[in-house]
This record gives structure tokens, sequence and C-alpha cells, in this order.
């Protein structure tokens, strides 16, 4: 019987990227369906997220699973070859924190930085320089975050080691530079280096120009999602 | 080898609740330490240099922050014959899935009904347990037969139903009896009861707290 595995994205997404990396990484074949955000979410997304309307969503033999850590947890519980997640539960713990930290507080900031104005805007780029700098602190002395190769953590942090760049580029802001962290810039520079990765970002001057063209849309949509 | 574990909390803490619970249910001995949140102690801020905020596992003095994160270490170091996690990647998924919506949705809206007590988060709150009783439906628990990590997840909430039903006035209870019932028999578990607060005496704490707030501004 052959196992049926679908993706429910958008190329633009780095949370829907994330599952797309974890899928590669394990060496999984799936079907990828781009969805329509801003104006037509398809029946079958509304079928399989009615609880949140929200890519991504994976299909595993009609089965979806949502929410996007959950499904990178689920990639490396069914797909055991290499391995995401560190094996020891203190490790895993860890890991699952620093994750956590990324989407909670790294995005929203680094997001609100380049896509809100006024005083909302201001507080988030101080709010992000101190959260980046945590992340480098936890980053020192290590190729990646999950030591010698990506491992879960680099998978989360996608949105600092790509979309940040463009983000920040299109805003006019200065967050991510080499002189603040160079660590962390070190660290971008060799995840989107990373062959399986480097394959499954989306093009930066596409995503600059998607950003730019459609920066109201975006500001519109994503008003109290992020 | 004497195994240390220490439990950084404050007792009205949802996020306290659900570790104090998991580790009851595994059995496991634990030194509860109060913290006094106006006066951080320097273990708390060396533990979680980072959030600085309770509850903070302490194994063997190795820090585990945010509470679901502890709950999932908890399930995976102690307690192999009672997991608080079905073993079926999917099944797994569904219970992560549904507790970070406890996190994303029952938790902000309970904030908004402190903060404000206005209709609309009222209304957000109840709109949101509705959900999760959809969930639930006619299981015991939302895992199935066995008590697990979303109902740990979820059941600390049951010590402030008293303290939102009065700010915000309103029945649960008439809104969502299954999932009362199903809170009843949550806190049927020693490990549920032992963990959660009196609902008057926190009722009582929340008062105080908005009080000082207030006092202070």
């Amino acid at each position: 019987m052959g196992e049926e595995l679908k993706l429910l994205g958008v190329w633009g997404s780095p949370f829907s990227r994330r599952v797309e990396i974890a899928l590669k990484i394990k060496g999984v074949e799936y079907e990828y369906s781009e969805e329509d955000l801003f104006h037509n979410k398809s029946a079958l997304l509304l079928e399989y997220n009615p609880v949140h309307k929200k890519i991504p969503v994976l299909v595993h033999n009609g089965k979806p699973i949502a929410e996007s850590l959950v499904i990178l947890e689920y990639i490396d519980e069914t797909w055991k070859d290499s391995p995401l997640l560190p094996q020891d539960p203190y490790e895993r713990a860890i890991a699952r924190f620093w994750a956590k930290f990324l989407d909670e507080k790294c995005v929203p900031a680094v997001w609100k930085s380049c896509m809100s104005v006024g005083p909302e805007r201001e507080k988030a780029q101080e709010e992000a320089l101190e959260f980046l700098s945590t992340l480098e602190g936890e980053l020192k002395g290590k190729k990646f975050f999950g030591g010698e190769t990506v491992g879960f953590v680099d998978i989360v942090a996608n949105f600092v080691g790509h979309w940040t760049g463009v983000l920040q580029e299109m805003a006019g802001v200065d967050i991510l530079t080499e002189d603040k962290f160079p660590v962390l810039c070190k660290w971008a520079e060799e995840f989107q280096n990373c062959p399986v990765i480097k394959e499954n970002l989306p093009p930066r001057d596409k995503l600059l120009a998607f950003f730019k063209a459609q920066r109201e849309t975006i500001t519109n949509f994503y008003k109290n999602k992020v | 080898m004497a195994e240390e574990v220490i439990l950084l909390d404050f007792w009205p803490s949802l996020f306290g609740m659900r570790a104090r619970i998991a580790l009851r249910e595994k059995g496991v001995e634990f030194d509860m330490r109060e913290e006094d949140l106006s006066n951080k102690s320097p273990l708390l801020l060396k533990m979680n240099p980072v959030h600085k905020k309770i509850p903070v596992l302490i194994h063997n003095g190795k820090p585990v922050c945010e509470s679901l994160i502890m709950v999932q270490y908890i399930d995976e170091t102690w307690g192999p014959e009672s997991p608080l996690l079905p073993s079926d990647p999917h099944e797994r998924a569904r219970a992560k899935f549904w507790a970070d919506y406890v996190d994303k949705k029952i938790y902000p809206a309970l904030r908004t009904i402190v903060g404000e007590a206005k209709e609309a988060a009222k209304n957000e709150y109840i709109e949101c347990l509705k959900v999760l009783e959809g969930e639930l439906g006619d299981k015991a628990y939302f895992g199935g037969e066995r008590f697990g990590y979303v109902d740990v997840s979820l059941i600390p909430f049951y010590s402030w139903f008293y303290t939102l039903e009065t700010l915000a006035n309103f029945s649960i209870r008439e809104e969502c009896p299954k999932l009362v019932a199903w809170a009843k028999r949550c806190l049927q578990r020693e490990s549920v009861a032992k963990s959660l607060p009196d609902q008057y005496k926190l009722y009582d704490f929340i008062l105080s707290s908005r009080r000082r707030i207030s006092l202070n501004k």
C-alpha cells in the first residue's frame, strides 16, 4: 500500500518551508499543494485545519497534522533516519525551549520591527535586538544550534536565517547586522548554504519583491495574528 | 545516586499546576519551592535567565523551563509504564496540537477577562472552551480512556472557573457541561486534587492582586 503524504503550504511562508526542509532531510516524498491564503483558502485546508485555518498542514494517509512545530516532531517520530531532535530528554527539552523562544519572541518582534509603524515598531525593534542577542548567546561556539549538523532549532530558526534579511531590507531597518550579531550572521550564511536548506528556501529576490508589493495586504492580513 | 527534583513555583500559577500534576502522576518526589514574584530568588534568575519566570523544574541541577516542555520532559524521564503522551505519532501530534491550543487561545482569553472582564473577552473564552468540549466529545479524557497530556495542560484552568464566572458573570457549567464533568473526573485523581489550589482562595488572591495593581498605578 502506498503512503499518501500531502503538504498544504505557501511558498513564501517560513512555517511551511520548515516542514519541507524536514521532509527533504528525511528523504521523504510528498505532494505539495500551494494555498492562496489571502483570497481563497481551499476547501481541503478548511477541512483539515478547521480550528486555525492556517498552513502548513501535513496530511499523512488522510490524517491531518497542523502547527509547524507539532508537524516537525511528528515527522521526526515517523521517519527515524536523520533525527532532527536529540535523543536525550534533557537535550530535547532545551531544543524545544529555543524553538518556542524563536516562535513566540523572535519572529513576532522581527516581523513587527519591519511591518509596523510608530511606537509599536520602535518597541518591537528594541525587543528584536534583545531576543537576537539571547539567541546569539545560545549559538556561541557551535556551527549550528544542533551542533555539527542542522537540527530542529536550526530549521525553526529559518525565519532568522533567511526571512529576516529580506524583511529588514524591504523595511529599510537594521536588525540582524554583522557588527551587532557576528555569530548569528555567520550561522545564517552556513544555514543558507546547506544543500538541503538552499534548495528549500524561496528565492531572495522573489521574496523581497513579494513583500514590497504586498506590504499593505500582508500587514492587514496578519494584524493581530502575529 | 539520589535524585534531586526541585520545582520553583507559585501556588496560583496554572503552569506550575501542570508540572505538579505531571510529577505526581509519575510518583516523583519533589521539593516545591514557593517563589515571591515581587522578589525573585537568585536561583530562579540563574535557572531561567531568559524569561525569569516560574515554573522551573530543576533536575539534578539542570533546569527545564516552559510548562508543556516540562511535562514532556517529565513524561520522557520517569514512569514509562504510565505515559502521559500516547505512543502513536499521530495521536501524539494531536495531543500536542490541543495543548498548544490551550496555551494560544484559552490562556489569553482568561487574561483578558481578568484584566477587563469585558463581554467580548468572555465570549471568546466560552467559544474556545466549546471548541475544546467538542474535541473531548463523549470521551472520559481527551486522549480516550487514559488521563494524559491534554488533560494535564487544561485541568489547571478549572481552579480559575469560579474567579472568571464571578468576574464576568456567567456559568461555565451551563455553557460547557461536558467539560465541567470532565474536570470533576480529573479532580478525583490524587495528582490533580493535590496540585490545584482551592477556587475560592484563588478568587480572593486575584481580587487582592487587582486591588494592589490598581492602587499602584
